[in-house]
């Protein structure tokens, strides 16, 4: 293969959005195939020595891009500055499962460390034969490999060509993808660029505006296109009177079942005719609950799967043990929304047996699927490219965007970019699931806790699957008849409280209104029924430590068990000063795949007005090794504050089968009034343990650790989130 | 449909346009700019923001009608990465946006601000930024950025 050869096909891949797919994935005889097993798939040194790493996951604006160059930086001996990270795109990555469950770290780069290293391998047992010294003997700095005074570099060994180096895949696709080789990676103790806070690289461009969202994605020849949603859940289509859009220059409408959209050259017009397009929409009188009675209707529905996740002792029995005193509390969490800050966005091109696709879609490996199956084209004529959009926070209505956009792209054979207006992105987005989580406890005599039962129940996180890879998972799918592959799964509280008698299980009940599209379909949102299930089970915590009377942090030290979880309860105590602090503190603790959190939240309530300000909030965190130091605390900060809006606002509302949360003000979140004046954080580096993730860990703490501190200072629990005024108002004047 | 001249980011241009279609349209599909962008349509959430004629509006919802003649800067046209505005500058310091959609909003109306208050307090920022919003939560970053740039403005 020759060198020009090479940097034709990757450079395409670099710098180009718009260049025709056939073109892009032209493979030259050389090119090894883009699969695992191959070093190629995941490192290539470019003729001027600097580095591409090939990532299967993307950084969604915390800096995971950061921490993939800093390892591969590390494992390879070049500057931090060679290495770039080319992230979610089809064509130049393998499936790692895109950003999900803040695997990132953990999983994702994992992989790349091994790739990085068994790249050093080889290379150094290339510059070994070429200077005619042992391998054992040679020294890396900076690209250059050194023996004695003789030397060469990474550029001259293979930079512009091929590995051509095999390593061993464990056959598994998503998440659990990983490579093992021959190479053993550094110890932590030998680490000079992992661990330091270096800046992202995706500021700058953001700030002056000169980078490119998916939503600046330009294809010659591109048509506006705005899909029209039903009016409410479970919709078909009686008809379509295309005359109403008359008089839009070049405005079309695309139907085809229950699927209907209209396209025009100018973007406004295709706004326009989005608003004036007449169709007959029928449905029957299926309806969800009523939105004051969902958490009724939730007791009292049907259980579809019950699991129990942990279940030691006699749980029944204890609860009955003569003299025990008995405490129990229910939690409410309503439907939440992802609420992204732009609706979703794609552009996708049907061109001959191939299409292309641009989307925000956190997973475009899985987009890639999807769309493939929608069009029945093969996999490897679809190419997705993940271009930043409005941030994700799991599965949001990007995904829906890209297989509308592929689907119209299609049907008009011509490019076609698709943006939702904002009703599409709040009412229309896969929502975080309502549930109620009832709690129960037995205190002996002493105060100790001799029985503890916690049990989550409501709709399954995943109504619509985690990904778009299947069609029938998306708006666009269902509008033509595809049912939705429901997978009843929903969690538990994730601790290591020790609990002699301790039952944790979970019931999903079935989805809302499953005939044809619903805006109540449920799916994940950042830190899957996280928040939800520790706003329930930290809460109790605190009620438990209440009845038996001992101290919220000192409770909480007594029963947890593992010695990184005490110490993240400590590190957030001392620092937050909780000792000396007067009325108004909360804690709460939980774990996350590993990762430790505790946070202290001090509160202002305004007994007037209802409004909680979570004042001053201090974080305590222990993911293992800590890659960034830097873009950790920032991924901490956006955690809480998205935190404190989940608590505090967001809840879906509905009426009979359609969503009322439309926009802004019938959905709101959290504003800069509500930003803590403080967030402290207390970074727990634990160099001898693998990373664990620190994307979602946070969030899941901060809804308790709010509603403790509102009991701390009213004397009053709100068991049902979000905490807005109106509940805090209501709450008070109970009282 | 009439023609409209204004300036954007010191061009003169000039659009074809319907009197009702928002600034934002023009700014994105006619003149092909990237910036800024359509988050709501509503006027809710600030990531249109651009000034016209030095204040900060929301394009979203702006009419051609109103921009005749007028003067409009883009976050691209406010500074660039060799003549930064202070307030881009201090972003970049201090890492500020995650996924960054609703930028425009934060910077436009902060610039705006901060030229009639420069030495705006933490209580009249929070008050003069209520009603933007951002999804990813960096709003403790966002202030600790604009009281950087505080300090060099002042």
């Amino acid at each position: 293969m020759d060198r020009r050869e090479f940097l034709k096909t990757s450079g395409a891949l670099v710098v180009s959005f718009s260049m025709p797919a056939a073109e892009a994935l032209a493979q030259d005889a050389g090119k090894p195939a883009l699969v695992p097993t191959e070093l190629d798939s995941w490192i290539a040194i470019l003729p001027d020595g600097r580095v591409n790493a090939f990532f299967g996951k993307m950084d969604m604006g915390q800096g995971l891009d950061i921490a993939v160059a800093q390892i591969v930086a590390e494992e390879l001996d070049v500057g931090f500055d060679k290495v770039d990270v080319l992230m979610g795109d089809t064509a130049s990555s393998c499936n790692q499962g895109g950003a999900s469950g803040s695997t990132g770290t953990s999983n994702g780069a994992r992989l790349l460390r091994k790739a990085a290293a068994e790249a050093r391998r080889v290379l150094v047992e290339r510059a070994a034969d070429k200077l005619g010294a042992p391998a054992a003997q040679l020294k890396v700095e900076d690209g250059t490999v050194f023996a004695g005074g003789a030397k060469t570099t990474y550029a001259e060994l293979v930079g512009g060509r091929y590995f051509h180096h095999q390593v061993q895949w464990n056959k598994q696709v998503g998440n659990p993808m990983d490579i093992s080789v021959p190479a053993k990676p550094k110890s932590p103790a030998e680490y000079k660029v992992v661990g330091k806070p270096l800046p992202r690289r995706d500021v700058a461009w953001k700030v002056y505006g000169t980078g490119e969202f998916v939503t600046d994605v330009r294809v010659p020849g591109m048509l506006h296109a705005r899909v029209i949603r039903p009016p409410r859940a479970a919709c078909s289509v009686r008809g379509v009177d295309e005359s109403s859009i008359k008089g839009i220059r070049g405005a079309r409408v695309v139907h085809k079942k229950d699927f209907v959209a209209v396209v025009a050259p100018r973007e406004w017009d295709a706004v326009r005719a989005a608003r004036q397009l007449k169709v007959n929409w029928h449905y029957d009188d299926k309806a969800f609950p009523a939105m004051d009675g969902l958490h009724e209707y939730i007791r009292a529905a049907k259980p579809v799967k019950r699991e129990e996740t942990l279940k030691q002792g006699d749980v029944e029995a204890a609860l009955k043990a003569p003299g025990a005193r008995l405490v129990q509390a229910e939690y409410e969490w309503p439907f939440q929304s992802h609420a992204s800050m732009g609706p979703a966005c794609a552009v996708a091109e049907v061109k001959g047996d191939r299409c292309t696709v641009w989307t925000g879609s956190q997973k475009p490996h899985f987009t890639r699927d999807g769309v493939a199956k929608l069009l029945d084209m093969p996999a490897e004529k679809v190419r997705a490219i993940w271009v930043p959009g409005p941030g994700s926070y799991g599965r949001n209505d990007a995904g829906d965007a890209a297989l509308d956009a592929a689907f119209l792209s299609r049907a008009l054979g011509k490019p076609v970019r698709v943006q939702g207006m904002r009703a599409d992105g709040t009412a229309w987005d896969p929502k975080g699931p309502a549930a109620v989580h009832r709690a129960r406890a037995a205190l002996d005599a002493s105060g100790k806790v001799i029985a503890y039962d916690f049990m989550s129940k409501g709709f399954s996180r995943q109504h619509i699957a985690t990904n778009e890879a299947d069609p029938g998972d998306s708006l666009v799918g269902q509008a033509l008849g595809l049912a939705p592959k429901t997978n009843p799964i929903y969690g538990s509280p994730e601790e290591s409280y020790g609990f002699e008698n301790k039952r944790l299980a979970w019931e999903t009940i079935a989805p809302l209104v499953v005939d044809g599209c619903s805006p109540l379909r449920t799916s994940h949102l950042r830190d899957p029924v996280g928040p939800d299930i520790h706003f329930g089970s930290e809460q109790f915590i605190d009620e438990l430590a209440h009845a038996a009377g001992v101290d919220p942090v000192e409770f909480r030290l007594r029963y947890l068990t593992k010695p990184r979880h005490q110490a993240v309860v400590k590190a957030a105590a001392e620092k937050a000063g909780w000792s000396s602090l007067g009325k108004g503190k909360g804690i709460a603790f939980a774990d996350r795949n590993g990762t430790a959190v505790a946070v202290v939240a001090e509160v202002e309530v305004d007994r007037k007005s209802g409004r909680i300000w979570a004042k001053r909030v201090t974080v305590a965190h222990d993911c293992g090794l800590i890659i960034n130091p830097l873009t950790l605390r920032q991924t901490i900060e956006g955690n809480v504050v998205q935190g404190i809006s989940r608590t505090l606002y967001e809840e879906v509302r509905f009426a009979p089968a359609q969503v009322e949360s439309v926009d802004w003000a019938s959905y709101p979140i959290a504003e800069m009034p509500d930003a803590p004046e403080a967030i402290e954080i207390v970074l727990i580096d634990r160099p001898e343990i693998a990373p664990s993730g620190a994307g979602e860990p946070t969030i899941r703490v901060i809804p308790a650790a709010v509603a403790n501190a509102f009991f701390s200072a009213t004397g009053v629990r709100l068991r049902s989130a979000p905490l807005n005024p109106e509940r805090v108002k209501a709450a008070l004047a109970k009282a | 449909m009439a023609t409209y001249r204004f300036t954007v980011d010191g061009k003169r241009v000039s659009v074809d346009a319907q009197p009702e279609m928002p600034l934002l349209y023009a700014l994105r599909d006619d003149l092909g700019l990237r910036n800024p962008h359509f988050g709501c349509g509503l006027a809710q959430c600030g990531a249109c923001t651009v000034h016209v004629n030095g204040e900060a509006m929301r394009s979203c919802v702006l009419p051609m009608s109103a921009v005749a003649g007028k003067t409009v800067t883009t976050i691209a046209g406010l500074g660039t990465p060799e003549k930064p505005h202070p307030l881009q500058a201090a972003y970049v310091a201090e890492g500020v946006p995650q996924c960054g959609y609703c930028i425009n909003g934060w910077v436009m109306t902060a610039a705006a601000v901060l030229k009639q208050n420069p030495k705006a307090s933490d209580a009249e920022l929070r008050d003069a930024l209520a009603g933007l919003k951002c999804r990813c939560g960096t709003h403790v970053a966002i202030l600790r950025a604009i009281k950087r740039a505080q300090t060099q403005l002042a």
